[in-house]
């Protein structure tokens, strides 16, 4: 039978209720008396040099209330990169000021140059579109693409950058001649280059914020979509407006949706909050579908060349690449390390390749930043791989199922340095492939084909075998390698006086499900009822400092803190228990909620303990506080590294080069999994990010800069008619060595494993039709895929 | 500004719209009725549908003059009478259809639809049938189990 709640046990989730009868509270649903709106007047050029900015134009229009422009701002701090890399040569990365409101210069097409607040929307509507109007920008010559950028230093984004280079990265550049020497040794070397597409992150609710501010204490309140208030406040505070901490709170209610988009501070924030301050009233804006399109952190967007050197019989020998990385136009909080120690480090793969260098040359642009989305530099990692590996198996007749295995970490090898600097703690990536084999029906797949031929369809078959690395710690580790933030987390459990629990998290739940499995953990720990948790999270004025949810983090990191914190709490609950047992300490065991005298029948239960504490008439208060409240701060003692093993299968029409994905099935190495339906959803929504880039989706800016794809009518975002049931499978389990959960977790995954899976499925079923193709760019786009067939 | 009037899940309501305010406006700011979301502004993400006198409409495409005297249910509208939720939504919770919840309401009411349309919808008519939501969480596997549940055909709802 399978587990009915506590750890393991596929719960449903107690936040479904709110959201399926409409009472959900995101920050666009907020209203507050007097409040007024903020519209953003935007750049509709790439490029230009701000000449004269009309806010004189909204004075006095119907509702207009205040107006701003980057000359209100240009004194107060600019949102800082959250990660210094240093270039191969030793210099500090350039880091250009990224100022609330552009001042001097817009750089990219949607850069906010001013802003307007009215009484009502329509209002402040009326008066940004005036003000644009009055504005004067003088047109420069927008830098798009990233060689040109590279190349022409006549052009610049940031005037005092000559070359548009942000860094030229080098990991690790000691192994440059040893990886050098043996590519030139090699017998066979294996060349592919490749784009890593750029892609609009759409989480379905756009940004939002509101700022309020108190005149009689001073204090400020932001409500915002972010995945991570505690780091938001600090940036916004600290960094960009200088409000002392104490005096801001942050709140992130219901988000709908991150993937990485919501991690960053945007200046929308900071100008709701100073504009509530000149007003005294509460200041809103929601943004429009088109400025998330313009404005959100995009994703991916790298140009990179892999050489793969192996052995005639597919034993690898060595991995090189060179990467330009775009970065946009401004450093996004997480852009430099997304490039960086989010992708190169991944470059050796689940594999025992010796030698391995990354170069990564990360590029201003006149485009939206880039930064961190699902995934986040480890997708591009895998992609590159498992693209160049299959490109390989492909040129020297080898299988890809066994060059895999003759490849793989064996599970005897662990812990396993990998030359990019990762010590694996644990894994078993034969028993995913295997999983995944049997799942997928490989055994089946040529009468699989032979059908398909049959009604006119190219049958392909592709595999991505994928690791990870989650939970990036521990602090001082990768405060070495320029994080200028812990990457600890943080929760508090009180025991209220009647027995039940408030838990305040630092990790934030945007589909996550936290407020379900962090209490099946909690209820599992003490014995007591799910119900009888709360999980609270959101709020800077009630969690503690914890830096919020991104890069699969939440349970491997805050999920052990709020562990450790229970541990805490049990081992006081036995000094109470020893007290009022009339035992020591030691004799005390504790177990279903009940702490009892070993070997005897005396026993006190959990609430009973939890009375005593906060009423504490039988209680030792000369040894111990009164009270049931902990604290754990958790940094821990090294990444996680998930692992597995997908395999994709698809039918292409020949006609029209339309690609269907018929079957997709995923064997994953989670370790331990606190609630299988949640790991499970978690998977197939990111296997179908996973294919949508691979088959949809792309962000296009033209050469002048203009984002074409502005809409959901140029950006294909996957439906539901365009994908199939995804099988999933995360029994292969090996947990975690450092963490006592033993979770690795699972949120990235999908989109990691998935497009190379997909592309290496129809260049497989091109390479089964005599096509010769080698590569196609993704998105595989009917037009690609066809003109590929028939060049 | 002027008066407009609708039944909105059962309750006749009045609130002041221009004649530019769309209906997905009208519920959020002038009833307050915030469970149906807008997503994309420009009818193409589903995340506003309502049913008008018992047909799909994304709210977010038409103004609140047009449609007044009309019968409109919202997502808060949708559970049983007791408060319980209603075969859809309660399909969607055994399912884990949602995730952030941001979609869910107009999949909620855009799958109602589709079923009283068509009670027994295969795969591929429900996948058609919601081809006009958009969900970035969830890859609709569990929507679309959902919906068949929903539906009453539990041997496909569990493959």
């Amino acid at each position: 039978m399978p587990k009915d709640h506590g750890i393991g046990a596929s719960m449903k989730r107690r936040e479904d209720i709110r959201f399926l009868t409409g009472a959900g509270h995101y920050t666009d649903d907020i209203a507050l008396h007097g409040q007024t709106y903020a519209v953003f007047v935007r750049s509709n050029v790439a490029h230009g040099r701000i000449v004269s900015v009309g806010t004189e134009a909204a004075k006095g229009m119907p509702g207009v209330l205040a107006t701003f422009s980057g000359e209100d701002f240009k004194d107060v701090g600019g949102n800082p990169a959250g990660w210094l890399i240093k270039s191969r040569n030793g210099e500090p990365m350039r880091e250009p000021k990224r100022p609330v409101l552009a001042h001097g210069k817009v750089r990219h097409v949607g850069d906010a140059y001013a802003a307007v607040v009215a009484e009502t929307y329509n209002q402040a509507k009326d008066a940004a579109q005036a003000i644009a109007d009055a504005s004067v920008i003088e047109e420069l010559t927008a830098v798009v693409n990233m060689a040109t950028a590279l190349a022409d230093k006549s052009n610049r984004v940031h005037d005092e950058i000559p070359d548009n280079e942000c860094f030229d990265w080098g990991w690790i550049e000691d192994n440059r001649a040893a990886v050098d020497a043996a590519i030139k040794a090699a017998p066979h070397v294996t060349t592919l280059e490749l784009i890593n597409n750029r892609l609009v992150p759409n989480a379905m609710e756009p940004r939002a914020s509101i700022g309020e501010y108190y005149p009689g204490t001073g204090d400020y309140k932001l409500t915002t979509t972010s995945q991570n208030p505690h780091l938001t406040r600090l940036l916004v505070a600290a960094f960009v407006l200088g409000i002392p901490e104490n005096k801001l709170t942050v709140v992130s209610p219901d988000v709908g949706g991150g993937f990485g988009s919501k991690i960053y501070h945007y200046g929308e924030e900071a100008l709701v909050l100073a504009a509530a301050k000149k007003l005294k009233r509460p200041v809103r804006w929601t943004a429009e579908r088109s400025e998330s399109f313009l404005t959100d952190a995009h994703g991916r967007d790298h140009v990179t060349k892999i050489e793969l050197a192996c052995e005639k019989d597919g034993t690898f020998i060595a991995f090189r690449t060179e990467t330009m990385a775009n970065v946009g136009a401004y450093l996004s909080n997480f852009a430099t390390v997304t490039p960086t120690f989010l992708h190169g480090t991944l470059m050796a793969g689940p594999y025992k390749v010796p030698n391995v260098y990354v170069n990564v040359k990360a590029v201003f642009t006149n485009t939206a930043p880039v930064d961190a989305y699902r995934g986040a530099g480890r997708p591009e990692a895998t992609y590159s791989l498992e693209r160049v590996v299959d490109k390989m198996c492909r040129e020297l007749g080898l299988d890809p199922f066994e060059v895999r295995r003759k490849n793989f970490i064996t599970p005897d090898m662990f812990p396993y340095t990998t030359p990019v600097a990762l010590a694996y703690d644990i894994g078993n990536y034969q028993a995913t492939l295997d999983k995944a084999v049997q799942l997928a029906d490989v055994a089946g797949f040529e009468a699989r084909r032979v059908a398909s031929a049959t009604k006119g369809k190219l049958r392909g078959l592709g595999l991505s075998t994928w690791i990870e690395a989650c939970g990036i710690a521990p602090s001082a580790l990768v405060g070495m390698l320029g994080a200028r933030v812990g990457l600890y987390d943080a929760a508090t459990v009180r025991v209220n006086a009647t027995g039940n629990v408030s838990v305040m998290v630092g990790a934030h739940s945007h589909g996550q499900s936290h407020e379900t499995v962090f209490a099946q953990i909690v209820a599992d720990k003490f014995g007591i009822p799910e119900g009888a948790v709360e999980i609270v999270h959101g709020d800077t004025s009630k969690i503690p400092f914890g830096m919020g949810s991104y890069g699969s983090r939440s349970l491997a990191v805050c999920g052990q803190a709020m562990s450790n914190a229970c541990d805490k709490v049990i081992t006081k609950g036995r000094k109470i228990a020893a007290h009022m047992l009339e035992a020591v300490e030691g004799e005390i065991l504790f177990k279903d909620g009940v702490f009892t005298v070993s070997g005897t029948n005396r026993s006190k239960t959990f609430g009973e303990i939890a009375f005593s504490a906060y009423v504490p008439h039988n209680y030792p208060l000369a040894t111990l506080e009164p009270g049931l409240e902990e604290t754990a701060f958790y940094d821990p003692a090294n990444f996680t590294y998930p692992a597995g093993a997908y395999i994709c299968e698809v039918e292409v029409d020949e006609g029209t080069g339309h690609v269907e994905v018929t079957a997709f099935t995923c064997a994953d190495d989670f370790g331990n999994v606190m609630n299988p339906m949640v790991v499970e959803g978690q998977v197939h929504g990111g296997v179908v990010q996973g294919i949508g880039q691979a088959l949809l989706e792309l962000g296009v800016y033209d050469e002048t800069g203009q984002l074409l794809t502005g809409t959901y009518m140029d950006y294909a975002m996957p439906r539901a008619d365009d994908v199939p049931f995804v099988t999933v499978d995360h029994s292969c389990a090996t947990p975690c060595t450092h963490n006592a959960l033993g979770v690795k977790g699972c949120g990235e995954a999908g989109a990691i494993g998935s497009p190379p899976a997909v592309v290496n499925a129809v260049i497989d079923a091109l390479s089964r039709a005599g096509k010769g193709v080698t590569h196609i760019d993704m998105p595989l786009t009917p037009s690609r895929v066809w003109s590929a067939m028939n060049a | 500004m002027t008066k407009v009037s609708m039944v909105v899940n059962g309750v006749s309501v009045t609130a002041e719209a221009e004649g530019r305010t769309l209906l997905s406006a009208y519920l959020r700011e002038g009833l307050g009725l915030t469970g149906t979301h807008v997503g994309c502004d420009t009818s193409q993400c589903g995340a506003c549908v309502v049913h008008v006198d018992g047909v799909a409409v994304k709210s977010c495409s038409v103004f609140a003059q047009d449609v007044a005297s009309a019968a409109v249910t919202t997502i808060e509208g949708m559970a049983n009478e007791d408060g319980s939720l209603g075969v859809v939504q309660q399909a969607f919770q055994d399912h884990h259809g949602l995730q952030c919840g941001f979609c869910t309401p107009g999949m909620v009411m855009s799958a109602s639809a589709l079923l009283a349309t068509n009670p027994r919808p295969t795969e591929a008519e429900v996948r058609h049938g919601l081809e006009g939501n958009i969900c970035r969480c969830t890859g609709y596997h569990n929507i679309v189990k959902a919906v068949l549940a929903a539906s009453g055909q539990t041997a496909i709802a569990a493959e």
